[in-house]
């Protein structure tokens, strides 16, 4: 799958507590949980997003609360992949569970300029910033997580889990 | 070949003899947690499986802590999603507004977690258990409804990080001064993916309130769990609370860690985490001059009787500083009444101490507390990041009960030595 958009910069430890503050946490709509995304680091992020656009941070992306509202509320914003350092645990997960797309690429962080164009190829983990023309590597997914995704999430894996065993 | 603690649980619940980090494994889940934020998500992604039964109704708990009692109704919404779940599918561990405390100190107490478990719970904070000895840790709400449904969840074995605590804690130093120092050493992202494993003689002279504060911030370092041998003091911590069956387990001697950490609790000054990371830690008495709005105690990492007994031995005979606005949150009923009971509540009102109802309420920025621009607390909580507890432009600083109770009485981040 080949994901096309331009970029939104964050610096190490964004952490879900500025994702989508506790204070927007009274539902889980997705839409609704959208507009207020970023607002604690980047008031205008919600206003300024495109479809398809990607996000381009640090290390330990996602630390912090396991509120899995937070990769919701990336994902309803339009964006459609994260690229990162590293991210937290819970997040890494969360991010898989839900269907949001990420990667762990360390070097692009250093040559990537806001508005630039990014190509990320999700099967092959290439990543190609349009505007410079210079292209990244990242690391695929385990096999393991791949087969989740595959699956179209946790929840339908678990569903053909659940068969096999009431079969 | 050799494991660590936590290795040997993982094992134990996979039916694997042995397992070794960066191994792919299921695991057998002995509780299932999930709060008022988490739960409904969960709920609505368990329906999906379309299956009628979760794996065992006495193994799943649902606790409403954090916008309860109800904070506006979007959030009794949420709340009445999670007890009509609880009652259609039989949910044995639902605790309602009476009953209910903050999750992580309610579990432990209500006897559901124990040695050698693995608990998993969408709230970050699950790594609490890991000072009973067991394998508890935090996941999403999507996994939360896997592990309803199936009773098992894949995990990554993770490597581990070995805390070697020395020494005896002198004065007021308590467990936030350990787990603050710590996270202050080894960053946000320090453990990320691993265990934190201590060990030590400083354990022996940690109360059970200590180690669960411990525990609880583990995750603060980015660590999948925080863990604890089994000792005198927990066996005995389990057999008041607990008739579940429970089994200890021990690393290998010879356990291959990613690196060992040192610590000598006897030198430890206390600690306060300044805005905005909790790994942003500095000595308190090196802070100088900083006025304060709000104080803070309670929470899953300090709202234990401990603390609450050292809140109120400083505080007992003094005013809270004019201008200060200080709220306790006892973690549980049990933990509420036993207060009253010790005469603690009665000191800390006198003081002029506002005590609540068991909540994660301020903690988050949720209610019960929340800070406005340019407004400054000391708590006892486990995050400070930008905007944790209310405006954007507020700063919280994270410490122990005792400097938090001595920074209510004078207005400014103090060491409780200063007032005693």
């Amino acid at each position: 799958m080949i994901l096309k958009g331009k970029v939104h910069i964050f610096a190490d430890n964004v952490d879900t507590d500025v994702i989508i503050p506790a204070r927007y946490l009274n539902t889980i709509d997705p839409k609704e949980l959208a507009k207020h995304c970023m607002i604690d680091i980047d008031e205008k992020f919600a206003k300024n997003v495109s479809q398809g656009d990607i996000m381009v941070a640090g290390y330990n992306f996602g630390c912090g609360s396991s509120r899995e509202h937070a990769p919701i509320a990336i994902k309803g914003s339009g964006i459609s992949c994260v690229i990162a350092r590293s991210f937290a645990r819970i997040f890494y997960r969360n991010a898989i569970n839900i269907g949001l797309p990420i990667l762990e690429c360390d070097e692009i962080l250093d040559e990537i300029n806001s508005k630039d164009e990014l190509e990320v190829n999700l099967s092959t983990g290439v990543i190609l910033n349009k505007t410079t023309g210079k292209s990244y590597s990242s690391e695929p997914f385990p096999k393991f997580m791949q087969e989740i995704i595959e699956a179209g999430g946790e929840i339908a894996y678990i569903k053909e889990k659940m068969k096999e065993v009431q079969a | 070949m050799a494991m660590t603690m936590t290795q040997k649980i993982l094992a134990n619940h996979s039916g694997n003899k042995v397992v070794k980090a960066g191994e792919l494994i299921t695991a057998r889940l002995d509780m299932v947690l999930g709060n008022d934020i988490t739960s409904p998500l969960a709920i609505q992604e368990f329906k999906k499986i379309g299956i009628k039964k979760v794996f065992d109704n006495e193994k799943i708990a649902l606790v409403p802590d954090h916008f309860c009692p109800n904070k506006d109704i979007k959030s009794a919404e949420q709340v009445k999603i999670v007890r009509e779940f609880a009652k259609e599918y039989g949910i044995k561990n639902y605790f309602e507004v009476g009953q209910m405390g903050i999750e992580h100190a309610l579990l432990p107490e209500k006897g559901l977690v124990t040695a050698g478990d693995v608990v998993i719970g969408a709230d970050s904070h699950t790594c609490t258990y890991g000072a009973l000895g067991a394998f508890s840790t935090g996941i999403g709400s999507t996994d939360m409804a896997a592990g309803m449904a199936a009773g098992e969840l894949w995990f990554k074995v993770p490597d581990a990080i070995k805390v070697v605590l020395k020494g005896a804690p002198k004065g007021y130093i308590s467990g936030k001064d350990i787990i603050l120092h710590l996270i202050g050493k080894i960053g946000v992202d320090g453990a990320r993916y691993m265990s934190l494993e201590f060990s030590g003689d400083a354990i022996g002279h940690l109360t059970m309130d200590d180690r669960f504060t411990i525990a609880n911030m583990a995750i603060e370092a980015g660590a999948k769990n925080g863990i604890f041998p089994v000792d005198d003091k927990t066996l005995s911590y389990i057999k008041e609370h607990s008739v579940k069956p429970y089994k200890v387990f021990e690393a290998d001697s010879d356990a291959v860690y990613s690196s060992e950490i040192v610590i000598d609790v006897s030198q430890l000054e206390y600690t306060v985490a300044c805005p905005h990371l909790p790994s942003n830690t500095k000595p308190a008495s090196s802070l100088g001059d900083i006025k304060i709005d709000q104080v803070v105690i309670g929470s899953c990492t300090n709202g234990r009787i401990g603390d609450l007994r050292v809140a109120a031995k400083i505080l007992k005979g003094k005013k809270v500083a004019d201008g200060v606005r200080c709220i306790v949150f006892p973690a549980t009923q049990k933990i509420y009444l036993q207060a009253i009971e010790e005469g603690l509540v009665q000191a800390m009102v006198e003081s002029g101490v506002a005590v609540s109802t068991p909540t994660c309420g301020p903690c988050l920025g949720g209610h019960m507390g929340i800070l406005a621009s340019g407004e400054r607390c000391v708590s006892t909580t486990n995050r400070n990041f930008v905007g944790r507890m209310g405006h954007v432009d507020s700063e919280v600083y994270l410490a122990s009960p005792a400097v938090a109770a001595a920074s209510a009485i004078t207005g400014k981040i103090s060491i409780p030595e200063e007032v005693v």
